[in-house]
């Protein structure tokens, strides 16, 4: 009786919360009155977010949240940066903990509608893959029938991994191990005839923990599809603004050959577009709510999409990840950005 | 050599020593090792395994191993089969200091040994007094002025302390303090009350919108700001003073709630007794985990939207909880030592409840269990890398985001090895004080 009063308690206050936050307005507000955003971001993930040797934090979904405090103060040190874990990250978003959560989130249905969020863009496009030893001669994932396959629990993964044997026809035999350095050491040591996880992660194992890279492949099959993204709260759609243009101004950025290092001589540009851009023609920064010139101090500061990819996950990082799907649409990936103008 | 002289005749005996191979190591070891073909066979094979893994591990650790590096990969070329210490040297401020601003790192530096200056020092039991107050007053000021970089101490906190000291005197004191004391208490506890009083009436008013009639006391002495460096707020602290903090004060917060909790739950009066056994049973029946989620998931989906509490104080305040439930338990077990003679000879003497327990009761169930306490410290200084889940970065967790670099990925041994010999050190130290304090209150007892 008593649980049962206190659930049903817990359950009104929880469900009062939720309704208090759909209500909530003037994020956008509160943000400029305190002068800084606060950032939801992951509690270590290479590449995405991680505080470096210096004790700075460092990745690809830190920048993107460096390029939305570019755009709103004219400074992307204007971040505050608070490590969350997979099971707190959603309500620290909506209970105003934190501002946007870009912590290599997936974009779902669900997550959009009942959650209460709001996911502005695509800022990698991920999906699931399979890495096997080149000795074993396996050339598509169809092949791997009666394998041993060497999985994370309790993540997607391993649900997809069960749905794409099951709808093949095939068996399997599940090797679990929580964390990726046992994971990794299990599949290197041969435990396991394959490995699987999002298709960046296979690559940033090859390339770290391999003695040899070129002798693992990474099969051609992706099985599932991880649009991650950064997300804030039902609300304040000035605010939702801000963060879906800034990046897409990365993107534009990008596409127009705007980089950190060319961006003054841009300025002096004939081209209708990199003037409306930059803010040399006025117009789009007042239609945000921001200085005219916010492209100017994103680009400088954190640069365009390319840059922040390569920096982060690119060629020269240990990851190496291929840009793959994360290229602009110019040159065959999905990343486009709707016009700015 | 002696001479026995006995009347006429002299017999001179000469004291051979014990045979050499029956005293000293080696008689020990004949003794306790090889006393039997069994027992020698034994000895040889765990003397050959042990030096066996002694042997690989040095091998490892140091005659193999690369302290200048710049990548894990570069190691690896090094000296395949050597640990990395490389990866430590290059993430050790990490580890220590967590996301703490690089340049301000020697400030939790500092803050860390004033933590362990003032642990140290509350060890010694010449300052199990009111010295013990002043070590930690100034120790917690100069700590957290270290950390933050800035203090805002309100008026409120001031007229609080101040009621908080006065009321405690005047209840243990009144009758033993000349006329001067009490007199000083009763001020500093009627300056607090009044002025408390003041604020409470001056905010409800404010709330209520009340015009400027009211005269806005607070706005007059709204308390001061002691600045002298830049404000790092708890969000970027990291590392070995998270623990440290954590665990001390934890525990600290921890130990008078123990003792409140304790005497509660012997309390005649069935509210106090019902509240406090709810209190402590509650929290004995959920895991440390279950409380630092409630705390950081469910706890800002009760509170208004945009108002948080700060994460570090949400985690303080659970283990704070969690850890003063086990302590009360503990201290009681102290309360049911004590002899029944004890607390009627103190109601004859006409003593008040609150000075038999100040004076009689607590000082000899304290003795009792302090090597107990001292038990749950070491756990709870272990516990506290925990708050990961919460996304805090205590010593543990800033050592597992060093392993997440993929610059040195394959090297996470060297880095739990290091943690280990960090929290080992502090451990150790921690049981060897609690044998040592053991002897100590013995001393009367035994022969």
């Amino acid at each position: 009786m008593l649980k049962r009063t206190l659930a049903v308690a817990a359950a009104t206050v929880a469900l009062g919360g939720f309704a208090t936050v759909a209500h909530a307005g003037k994020d956008l507000d509160a943000i400029k009155a305190r002068g800084s955003v606060i950032c939801g971001v992951s509690t270590g993930l290479a590449g995405f977010s991680l505080a470096d040797s210096k004790g700075e934090w460092t990745g690809l979904d830190v920048d993107v949240c460096r390029a939305v405090a570019a755009a709103l103060f004219g400074d992307s040190k204007k971040v505050k940066f608070v490590p969350l874990s997979a099971q707190q990250r959603f309500t620290a978003l909506q209970s105003g903990e934190v501002d946007i959560l870009s912590r290599n989130t997936t974009i779902t249905m669900t997550r959009d509608t009942s959650l209460g969020l709001d996911f502005t863009g695509v800022t990698y496009y991920d999906g699931q893959g399979f890495m096997v030893p080149k000795k074993l001669g396996v050339k598509s994932a169809k092949e791997l029938k009666g394998a041993t396959v060497c999985v994370q629990p309790g993540t997607t993964t391993e649900l997809n991994l069960a749905d794409y044997f099951r709808a093949n026809k095939m068996d399997f035999k599940p090797v679990v191990i929580e964390k990726l350095e046992e994971i990794e050491q299990a599949y290197f040591s041969g435990r396991c005839d394959v490995y699987t996880t999002d298709a960046s992660g296979l690559a940033a194992t090859r390339a770290t923990r391999a003695q040899n890279p070129d002798d693992h492949v990474i099969l051609p099959e992706i099985i599932s599809k991880e649009p991650l993204g950064p997300a804030v709260r039902h609300g304040d759609n000035q605010w939702a603004d801000v963060v879906r243009w800034t990046f897409n101004a990365q993107l534009e950025a990008e596409e127009k050959g705007i980089t950190s290092k060319n961006v003054d001589e841009m300025l002096k540009s004939s081209d209708p577009q990199i003037k409306r851009l930059l803010g040399v023609t006025p117009g789009m920064g007042k239609a945000l709510g921001v200085e005219e010139d916010w492209i100017v101090k994103i680009i400088k500061q954190v640069g365009n999409y390319g840059e922040m990819f390569e920096r982060n996950v690119g060629k020269n990082t240990p990851l190496k990840l291929e840009r793959g799907l994360n290229a602009l649409w110019t040159q065959g990936g999905l990343q486009y950005a709707a016009p700015i103008r | 050599m002696a001479d026995i002289t006995n009347g006429s005749a002299t017999v001179t005996r000469v004291y051979r020593p014990p045979p050499s191979q029956a005293t000293g190591a080696i008689g020990w070891m004949r003794r306790n090792l090889f006393n039997s073909v069994l027992n020698s066979i034994i000895t040889i094979l765990l003397v050959l395994v042990i030096g066996m893994i002694v042997w690989n591990f040095l091998d490892w650790a140091v005659f193999k191993s690369v302290t200048s590096a710049k990548s894990g990969q570069e190691c690896g070329k090094i000296s395949p089969d050597g640990a990395c210490w490389a990866f430590v040297v290059d993430k050790y401020r990490l580890i220590f200091f967590g996301t703490y601003p690089y340049e301000e790192q020697w400030r939790p530096l500092f803050a860390c040994i004033s933590v362990i200056a003032m642990l140290v020092l509350s060890c010694d039991r010449r300052f199990w007094n009111a010295w013990l107050a002043a070590i930690w007053g100034i120790g917690s000021i100069v700590t957290f002025l270290l950390m933050f970089g800035q203090i805002f101490v309100p008026l409120s906190v001031l007229l609080i302390v101040a009621l908080v000291a006065g009321g405690v005197g005047l209840l243990l004191r009144r009758r033993a303090a000349s006329a001067i004391e009490v007199v000083a208490y009763w001020v500093l506890a009627t300056v607090g009350a009044v002025g408390l009083a003041v604020l409470l009436w001056d905010w409800v008013m404010g709330l209520i919108g009340a015009p400027d009639l009211m005269v806005r006391l607070s706005a007059f002495v709204p308390g001061f700001t002691i600045a002298p460096l830049s404000y790092v707020e708890t969000s970027k602290w990291g590392g070995l003073p998270v623990t440290l903090i954590l665990a001390s004060y934890g525990l600290a917060f921890a130990f008078p709630l123990g003792i409140l909790a304790a005497l509660g739950r012997r309390s005649k009066l069935p509210l106090i007794k019902g509240l406090c056994v709810g209190y402590i049973e509650l929290i004995r029946g959920v895991p440390l985990i279950s409380l630092l989620i409630m705390a950081s998931v469910m706890l800002p989906l009760f509170l208004p939207t945009g108002m948080t509490i700060d994460k570090f104080l949400r985690a303080l305040v659970a283990v704070t909880l969690f850890a003063g439930a086990y302590i009360a338990e503990i201290i009681r077990g102290g309360l049911q030592s004590i002899p029944k003679g004890q607390y009627e000879a103190a109601d004859a003497m006409g003593l008040s409840y609150m000075q038999k327990t100040a004076f009689i009761i607590l000082p000899q169930a304290l003795q009792v269990v302090i090597p107990p306490l001292v038990n749950t410290f070491i756990g709870f200084f272990k516990d506290t890398s925990l708050v990961l889940i919460i996304g805090i970065f205590d010593l543990l967790n800033a050592g597992e985001q060093a392993i997440v670099d993929r610059v040195w990925s394959g090297y996470a041994n060297e880095i739990h090895v290091f943690l280990a010999i960090i929290y080992f050190c502090m451990c150790y130290s921690m049981s060897r004080y609690s044998k040592y304090l053991e002897r100590e209150m013995n001393k009367s007892v035994r022969r």
